[in-house]
């Protein structure tokens, strides 16, 4: 035996005993660790199919079972009479699912192919097959015809990805008539599902609404989804069905809106960019909310094109705003009936008159009437007709602002109305306190003579300028109603005595049918005569351009608020036409658009007419214009935006005129009223001339308006 | 007593592991008949012939003496290294890596051989090995360079559950062997600060992937974690008794990846539940006792350290596969002996049944010899 050194374990030389021995101890801690491993694997089986049974079970079934939601049909909008505005209609469709897209470019050269896409849409699919997250659907092509939709599902398993379907797509009957009343529809975007976290969002062929009603009446619209439970293999093969449950329609709105009345007023606004509002002088009830140019919300349901949105954000006549709810305006002349009522309720006489001389003295300087040769003898009646601003200036600096600013309140001006739109402009109706308030200085006479003749900070909607109209004309507090409520009360009466409704409503009648200010206006019904009244507002200082001519962006704008018959309301207007060049250019419609509400064929015999000379109705027009930029530009136009960025170029075309950041110094000038009648001698009467402050340091020099009498 | 009305060749066989065998193999056959949706074929039927076959195969070199199996140590080695070689050459030749040689009636996987080859070459080596010698650097040398070279072509090849399974086989044998418990102490501790030295760079992409995700396999739930979360998914839904035979949703439907090999344990589980997974368990239980147990009265250091190595291989075998279909390790391509669908891990793992019957045998024929 040989000495070990102190400290190691061994005292034996190295043998083959205990080499065997070495060998069975360690052989034992193998069988251990063996065990300890078995246990180890015992212990991972138990907790993971009992103790996490529940959870992995859930997880198998939904592996096994796979729910193919069922888009709901969406509830229709419909009109007054029952008749669709937005409706479905079933049809074919193939949608890309940007996850299960192996190869897209040979995926999409495959379905143009079959399909038949152009150039600019297969580039606006590759877009948004670039922008689309995950399972988020993007739609290829909607409305196919049986042929094409067969031959893509033929080819399906050489298509991952593609998915062919029937289902129903959102239909517009009249097409960009209803765009900004209705809205349109959409594949949710991003933010949508972020928001909702719903399945349905990203199912192939769902829509939800994007714009105006759509968007509104969403939850109501949209209907519970149906759904498909198949057993599926992991690649999708279906293996057998396990049950269909059928969707739920979703409930149909019905508005006030006559369609086919909202379809022609689309249609006569013609190649102007305008909007008309029509009422019912009983109930309050909009029948028809125009604003155009506008987009077709049918085209806008797939997404919208390079080359639409190229056409239609290049288009200056804004085809993205709603001009009804959010375009302001001043309302020129058309406020003036309000002025005169509200001097009637002041208690101020009808027949006190006043000279025109073509302006009025105010201190030390001079406002001048549009009509540069003066009124003469000017009464209430007359100033309406005629359009008198020397009228309304002498009468409003005694009368007092607050007065006319109460009234203007009253008939619907600066009002809100709870109208199921998002982001409506409700405009200014100004007196001293407000200015006061809103830019710490004093009201000034040329802020009264401003607003009596509509100008100044007074900014209105076309839609206001409707309600006004309906309520001079009835005489009720009517509040528009866009969704039918046939058991709503009555509107009550807003405590105006009859007699100074009368005869306001005689003026304006006087306006259209005596010797007032649009006479072409008159209807061409037997025994229906309309009230109304002109309005001029100036876009630009006359330093810039007469209003008239010139740039289109520099023209007056043209308003005509009416209603008929004028003894007996019915129906109220409003209408409005941008840079239509002045009030000519609105009557004109507002008469057509009131004939078609009394005898429909004498007003489609005019608007055929129209048409001809311009080109072929909306859609037609709209169509060529397409083909056009189509044709110019094809896939090269620049992409389309998405959801977020078209949101914010619209919201950025809805932004209305911004009220003045600073306070106005002066007076504006009149606009001209396109017919004047031969005025009375100039000479007739000097202005009064009341004892009111002088105007500011900056006192005259406001270049007069160059009336042209027609 | 019955001994007389059984003829000899067949009372001699051991019994005590070929009947559990044969269980878990007839086992392994349902289970792939199910998993072919209830078809004996293209699984369920080769799995049962391959097994006859290999069994007959087991049997044979059961009966191959001891000395035959010393003389043949290094020259199969040797042999295993020049068909690595050679597969390592073609794979170069042909692009990418190749892990077969093509002889035309099969596929031959050198590496899958080299498990039991390498197990044999080192038993051979200790045998050799004058006792005194084992603490020595004689003892460590040799058999670093025996391991060194298979392990080295294989993981090149690249096929890291093999070189792993190769070098495991190998270190535990030289465990057993005797070689100073530091020298194992420290290879955990250099294995500790080596691994993840290598994890950045030795590892290709795919592997460091692979384990990345088995880290957190719900980073990547469709990509590379997608096998773990199915299997998992498998087993988990199975419960205590399972869904029932032919039942299984997972693997019927496709989620289940590689169902009928890798996988194969998830598959069963999730039609037989934990039961099914415990009889699995209990048998390779039984089977892997057995071969400790005729190592532990093997009569020499060969017989000894060939048994044991062969138990180890397989329970490598086992382990890692167990451990990455419950996600306990990283997916690494290592079929579970006797269930799942495969020749080559059939074959080895039959060589290796064999090799502890033959060991078993030699103990009979000269029981307890030196001790």
């Amino acid at each position: 035996m040989r000495k070990q050194k102190p400290g190691r374990p061994r005292t034996l030389p190295m043998s083959s005993a205990l080499l065997t021995n070495t060998f069975e101890r360690r052989t034992f801690v193998l069988g251990l660790a063996q065990a300890g491993v078995g246990v180890l694997l015992a212990g991972r089986l138990a907790y993971l199919s009992v103790a996490e049974n529940a959870r992995y079970r859930a997880a198998s079934e939904s592996n096994r079972v796979n729910l193919t939601l069922i888009p709901p049909r969406r509830g229709w909008v419909l009109d007054r009479k029952g008749a669709p505005l937005a409706a479905n209609r079933a049809d074919f469709r193939v949608d890309l699912v940007p996850d299960r897209v192996v190869d897209p470019d040979k995926t999409l050269a495959k379905l143009a192919n079959l399909l038949g896409l152009t150039a600019d849409r297969v580039s606006d699919i590759r877009d948004k097959l670039d922008k689309a997250h995950g399972f988020q659907p993007v739609e290829v092509a909607s409305s196919l015809d049986w042929d094409k939709f067969a031959a893509v599902s033929v080819r399906l398993p050489e298509l991952p990805g593609v998915i062919p379907q029937r289902g129903f797509s959102r239909f517009y009957p009249t097409g960009a008539a209803v765009g900004h009343l209705v809205g349109y529809v959409g594949p949710a975007s991003a933010r949508d599902y972020e928001q909702e976290r719903n399945p349905l969002l990203i199912t192939p062929g769902f829509k939800i609404g994007k714009d105006g009603l759509e968007k509104q009446f969403e939850t109501r619209l949209r209907g519970v989804p149906g759904a498909r439970r198949v057993e599926a293999t992991a690649s999708g093969r279906v293996v057998r069905d396990l049950g269909t449950r059928e969707d739920v329609a979703g409930k149909p709105i019905q508005l006030t809106i006559d369609a086919a009345l909202q379809d022609y007023a689309a249609r006569r606004v013609g190649l102007e960019s305008g909007s008309v509002v029509v009422m019912d002088c009983l109930t309050g009830d909009v029948l028809a909310m125009v604003s155009m140019p506008s987009f077709d919300p049918n085209s806008f349901a797939d997404g919208i094109g390079r080359i639409e949105w190229k056409m239609l954000s290049e288009d200056d006549h804004v085809p993205l705003r709603n001009k009804v709810l959010r375009g302001l305006y001043p309302p020129g002349s058309t406020v003036k009936p309000m002025v005169a009522l509200s001097f009637l309720e002041a208690g101020l006489d009808p027949e006190a008159s006043v000279g025109c001389g073509g302006g009025l003295r105010v201190g030390n300087r001079v406002f001048h009437c549009w009509n540069r040769r003066g009124h003469g003898t000017t009464n209430m009646a007359k100033g309406i007709y005629q359009s008198c601003d020397v009228y309304f200036y002498h009468f409003a600096q005694q009368i007092g602002m607050d007065k006319i600013a109460a009234m203007a309140k009253r008939l619907g001006l600066g009002q809100e109305f709870p109208m199921p739109y998002p982001g409506q402009s409700y405009g200014t109706v100004p007196d001293p306190a407000w200015k006061q308030r809103k830019y710490g200085k004093e009201w000034a006479i040329y802020d009264t003579v401003n607003a009596t003749i509509g100008q100044g900070y007074m900014l209105v909607n076309p839609l206001q300028q409707a309600v006004m109209a309906a309520r001079l004309a009835s005489g009720r507090n009517l509040m528009p109603r866009l969704l039918m409520d046939r058991r709503a009360p009555a509107a009550p009466s807003l405590g105006i005595k009859q007699e100074h409704l009368d005869l306001i409503h005689t003026a304006m009648n006087e306006v259209v049918n005596g010797r007032g200010t649009a006479g072409k206006a008159r209807l061409p019904v037997e025994g229906v005569q309309m009230a109304g009244k002109t309005g001029t507002a100036q876009v630009v200082g006359l330093n810039i351009g007469n209003g008239k001519g010139g740039l289109w962006k520099h023209r007056d704008h043209g308003h005509f608020i009416c209603f008929a018959p004028f003894d007996k309301p019915r129906y109220a207007a409003s209408v409005v036409v941008e840079h239509g060049g002045g009030s000519g250019a609105a009557y004109p419609i507002a008469r057509d658009v009131m004939t078609f509400l009394f005898d429909q064929a004498k007003a489609m015999e005019v608007l055929e007419g129209y048409e001809k000379q311009w080109g072929g109705n909306v859609e037609q027009r709209m169509a060529a214009r397409y083909d056009a930029y189509a044709a110019k530009f094809g896939a090269s136009a620049p992409k389309a935006p998405d959801e977020v960025q078209a949101a914010e170029a619209v919201a950025a075309d809805n932004t209305p005129v911004t009220e003045p950041t600073g306070p106005q110094t002066d007076a504006a000038p009149p606009a001209p009223e396109p017919e004047a009648s031969p005025s009375a001698a100039a000479t007739e009467a000097s202005a009064p001339m009341p004892a009111a402050p002088a105007a500011p340091a900056a006192a005259p020099a406001v270049p007069p308006a160059a009336p042209e009498g027609r | 007593m019955e001994r007389a009305y059984i003829p000899g060749a067949i009372a001699r066989q051991p019994w005590g592991v070929i009947l559990p065998l044969g269980l878990l193999v007839t086992f392994g056959c349902a289970v792939l008949y199910s998993a072919a949706g209830g078809h004996f074929q293209p699984w369920a039927l080769t799995h049962g012939v391959r097994f006859v076959v290999f069994l007959a195969m087991a049997m044979l070199i059961a009966r191959i003496p001891q000395t035959l199996f010393r003389h043949a140590a290094l020259p199969v080695y040797g042999v295993l290294c020049v068909l690595l070689v050679l597969v390592e050459l073609l794979g170069r030749v042909g692009g990418g890596s190749q892990r077969w040689l093509n002889l035309g009636f099969m596929q031959l996987q050198p590496s899958e051989l080299m498990k039991p080859g390498i197990v044999l070459v080192l038993a051979w080596f200790y045998s050799v090995l004058p006792a005194p010698e084992i603490k020595t650097w004689r003892a460590i040398g040799p058999a670093v360079l025996l391991l060194g070279l298979p392990a080295g072509l294989v993981m090149l090849q690249p096929d890291l559950g093999t070189g792993l399974a190769i070098s495991f086989g190998a270190v535990v044998v030289m465990f057993l062997a005797g070689l100073p418990l530091r020298l194992f102490l420290g290879g955990v501790v250099a294995v500790a600060v080596a691994a993840p030295l290598a994890f950045f760079t030795l590892l290709h992409d795919y592997q460091r992937k692979r384990v990345l995700v088995f880290l957190d396999p719900e980073s990547d739930p469709l990509g590379s974690g997608y096998h773990i979360t199915q299997s998992k998914i498998a087993i988990g839904s199975g419960g205590l008794v399972g869904k029932g035979f032919g039942q299984g949703s997972q693997s019927h439907l496709d989620y289940l990846p590689e169902a009928h090999t890798d996988f194969v344990f998830a598959t069963m589980a999730e039609e037989w539940g934990m039961l099914g997974g415990l009889f699995v368990l209990t048998i390779f239980a039984l089977i892997l006792s057995w071969g400790l147990r005729v190592a532990q009265r093997a009569p020499d250091r060969f017989s000894r350290l060939l048994a044991a190595g062969m138990v180890t291989t397989i329970f490598f075998y086992v382990c890692i596969n167990l451990m990455m279909v419950m996600g306990l390790a990283p997916v690494v391509g290592i079929p579970l002996p006797f269930v799942s669908h495969g020749g080559s891990s059939m074959m080895t793992n039959m060589i290796c049944i064999g090799t502890i019957m033959a060991v078993d045998r030699w103990s009979r024929l000269q029981p307890a010899g030196l001790r």
